[in-house]
């Protein structure tokens, strides 16, 4: 019998019996790639004037923007959950026919430029020459041009394609034995959904609300075409950092910071999602 | 408690038979994967409809799709025991034994009290509080026999049960498995693809092929009179199709057999056990009139005994002792003949 020593390979070795190695050339580029995502971060906290982030955090205007953010980006979450679990379900387990074109549709969002969401959207509810805008404002004196609610919907429709991307994965990953074996134990459909769907889902609904809270929170070109840029109404985080970019630089620095930060939390709670080896 | 199913379900290209009587009893439905054994089960549980036919519990119709009625899963008094258990994952093993009851409108307290009774009795009080990854194979698959029992279903069916498990855990479970089905009562339907499982667990078999049920009964009398080729391989028989008149069956291949039994006549099955095979380097003299000159094609050793398959008028597979076949030195190609008396010949109508 051999020594238990000789015949575990050591790491070393082992990487060169894969014959797998990368070539150099791949590999400079792959360092360049990288510097130029870490470089921009960088630069970022290079610029921050630390002793000045609170302050400028502190301001009225600054706040007003932050509280602004908070506010509409989970209502947009909220939005494109109530919504967009439905068309996940839809997706994942309805037959019919255009199924494709319903998640085509459902995915433009994600490709089309956000401040054409912004036209189209003015397009459908604008007050004037809307679609259903004058309707909405005639019959309910809804106006969903520059107020809050504009704001909201415009961060709901860039946000949830990824909610129903992410959902309708998780739903046709799940298992649907398990529902079976639910009714076979008595429960209707209701107490199925509740006790089994949902639960299995968790982790794909906790995901998909994540990246979509943080695309909501991002969310600038649909924004300020829709819902304009009033402060204190519809001037949103990212808004607030683009025109305190002329004004007051250092604020905009800590506002930006703010929303990488944040951005860094959503990788950090995905990172078994998305990063994780299985 | 009685069960009565006759009808059909279509899955994919498939017409499946659903033709089931199960008294208080337990029934295993065996068959070749993609026989339809699984969408049998199904349409029991009310987890597939019937396309036609009618599906009956105790006298109350579960599933008539010419008069229009369908009880819902959730309605039906059947508890299923799913291939590779689906134990909820999020529950430990006794919220998922108390799964059942909660639907069933028992309050928390309650269930988990009759949830830790189930677990008792299967054995596994000690598991109440482990999740279903902490479990072993044989494990899960009392929790998940406990979890369908803890209804109290009036049918209980089991697709595959031991499907999921290795070879070692096998031969245990079975054995506690065939003393809690024992233990239940009611009507009992196992699907399996192994007859071990039908002939150890099972006080009856109906074999599904294709769709189709092809024979029914007892395992023994199954093995006595295989019905098919897929039953006869099974049950590990040498089995012909012919026609039989004057004690003499002709078969579909040619050759003829001389039989004991007279009384049979017309289209036959023909069914002789390997160990009643005899072999020879030379056509014997003396009793046994049925030889056939054929050459080996497989020589497996089983243990002291060896199984040797044989082509030619009348394809053959012999099982002989090990001593037998090294002193008549059989091997591949090597010519033989083999003989068969006509009192070992089962002769059964087609």
């Amino acid at each position: 019998m051999l020594g238990s020593a000789s015949s575990r390979p050591e790491p070393g070795r082992r990487r060169r019996g894969t014959g797998a190695a990368v070539p150099v050339p791949v590999v400079a580029l792959a360092v360049l790639g990288a510097a130029f995502f870490a470089l921009p971060l960088l630069g970022l906290l290079q610029q921050a004037a630390w002793s000045d982030v609170v302050r400028d955090l502190g301001s009225p205007e600054v706040r007003a923007a932050l509280r602004l953010s908070l506010e509409c980006s989970l209502w947009a979450t909220a939005l494109a959950t109530v919504l967009g679990v439905p068309l996940a379900w839809v997706l994942a387990r309805g037959e019919f026919r255009g199924r494709s074109l319903l998640r085509a549709l459902v995915l433009l969002p994600m490709v089309v430029p956000p401040v054409v969401g912004g036209v189209a959207l003015l397009a459908a509810f604008g007050r004037t020459n809307g679609l259903v805008g004058p309707w909405l404002f005639d019959t309910f004196g809804i106006q969903l041009t520059f107020s809050k609610t504009g704001v909201v919907l415009a961060e709901t429709f860039v946000a949830m394609p990824f909610l129903v991307l992410t959902v309708e994965g998780g739903w046709r990953a799940l298992d649907a034995r398990y529902e079976d074996a639910a009714a076979t134990l008595g429960a209707g459909r209701w107490t199925t959904f509740r006790r089994v769907t949902l639960r299995l889902l968790g982790p794909s609904l906790a995901a998909g609300a994540a990246l979509a809270w943080a695309r909501a929170l991002g969310e600038f070109g649909a924004t300020i075409t829709f819902a304009g840029n009033i402060v204190g109404r519809t001037q949103t985080t990212p808004l607030a950092v683009y025109l305190l970019l002329e004004t007051r630089p250092g604020a905009a620095v800590a506002l930006s910071l703010v929303l990488l930060a944040v951005s860094v939390v959503v990788l950090v709670a995905l990172r078994d999602r998305w990063f994780g080896v299985r | 408690m009685t069960l009565v199913a006759a009808g059909t379900a279509r899955v994919g290209a498939l017409d499946v038979a659903v033709d089931l009587t199960v008294a208080d009893e337990i029934v295993a439905v065996l068959g070749p994967n993609g026989a339809g054994k699984t969408t049998l089960l199904r349409t029991l549980a009310g987890l597939h409809p019937l396309d036609t036919g009618r599906i009956t519990l105790d006298g109350t119709v579960l599933d008539d799709p010419a008069a229009g009625v369908f009880v819902r899963p959730a309605h039906r008094s059947v508890g299923m025991v799913f291939q590779d258990h689906v134990l909820f994952p999020f529950l430990d093993a006794r919220e998922n034994v108390a799964f059942g009851l909660r639907s069933r409108g028992i309050g928390r307290r309650e269930a988990r009290r009759r949830a830790d009774d189930w677990l008792t009795r299967v054995g596994l009080a000690d598991c109440a509080t482990a999740r279903p990854d902490a479990l072993s194979g044989g494990q899960a698959q009392r929790v998940a026999l406990a979890r369908a029992l803890a209804s109290e279903p009036r049918l209980l069916c089991l697709d595959e049960p031991l499907a999921a498990l290795d070879a070692q855990a096998r031969v245990e479970v079975r054995r506690a498995l065939r003393r809690h089905l024992a233990a239940a009562a009611g009507a009992r339907v196992l699907v399996t693809h192994d007859p071990v499982d039908a002939a150890v667990l099972a006080d009856r078999v109906v074999i599904l092929e294709a769709g189709r049920v092809v024979q029914t009964g007892t395992m023994d009398e199954i093995a006595l009179r295989p019905r098919s080729a897929y039953v006869a391989d099974l049950v590990g028989r040498n089995h012909y199709r012919g026609v039989a008149a004057d004690g003499r069956v002709t078969l579909a291949g040619g050759a003829t057999l001389v039989v004991a039994d007279r009384t049979v006549t017309g289209a036959v099955h023909v069914s002789v056990h390997p160990r009643s095979v005899g072999l020879h380097r030379e056509a014997p003299g003396g009793s046994p009139r049925n030889h056939f000159a054929g050459t080996v094609t497989d020589v497996d050793g089983l243990g002291d005994r060896v199984r040797v398959r044989i082509e030619g008028a009348m394809p053959i597979v012999a099982e002989v002792t090990a001593a037998a076949s090294t002193e008549l030195g059989l091997a591949p190609g090597h010519g033989v003949v083999a003989s068969v008396e006509a009192t070992e010949i089962t002769v059964y109508p087609a």
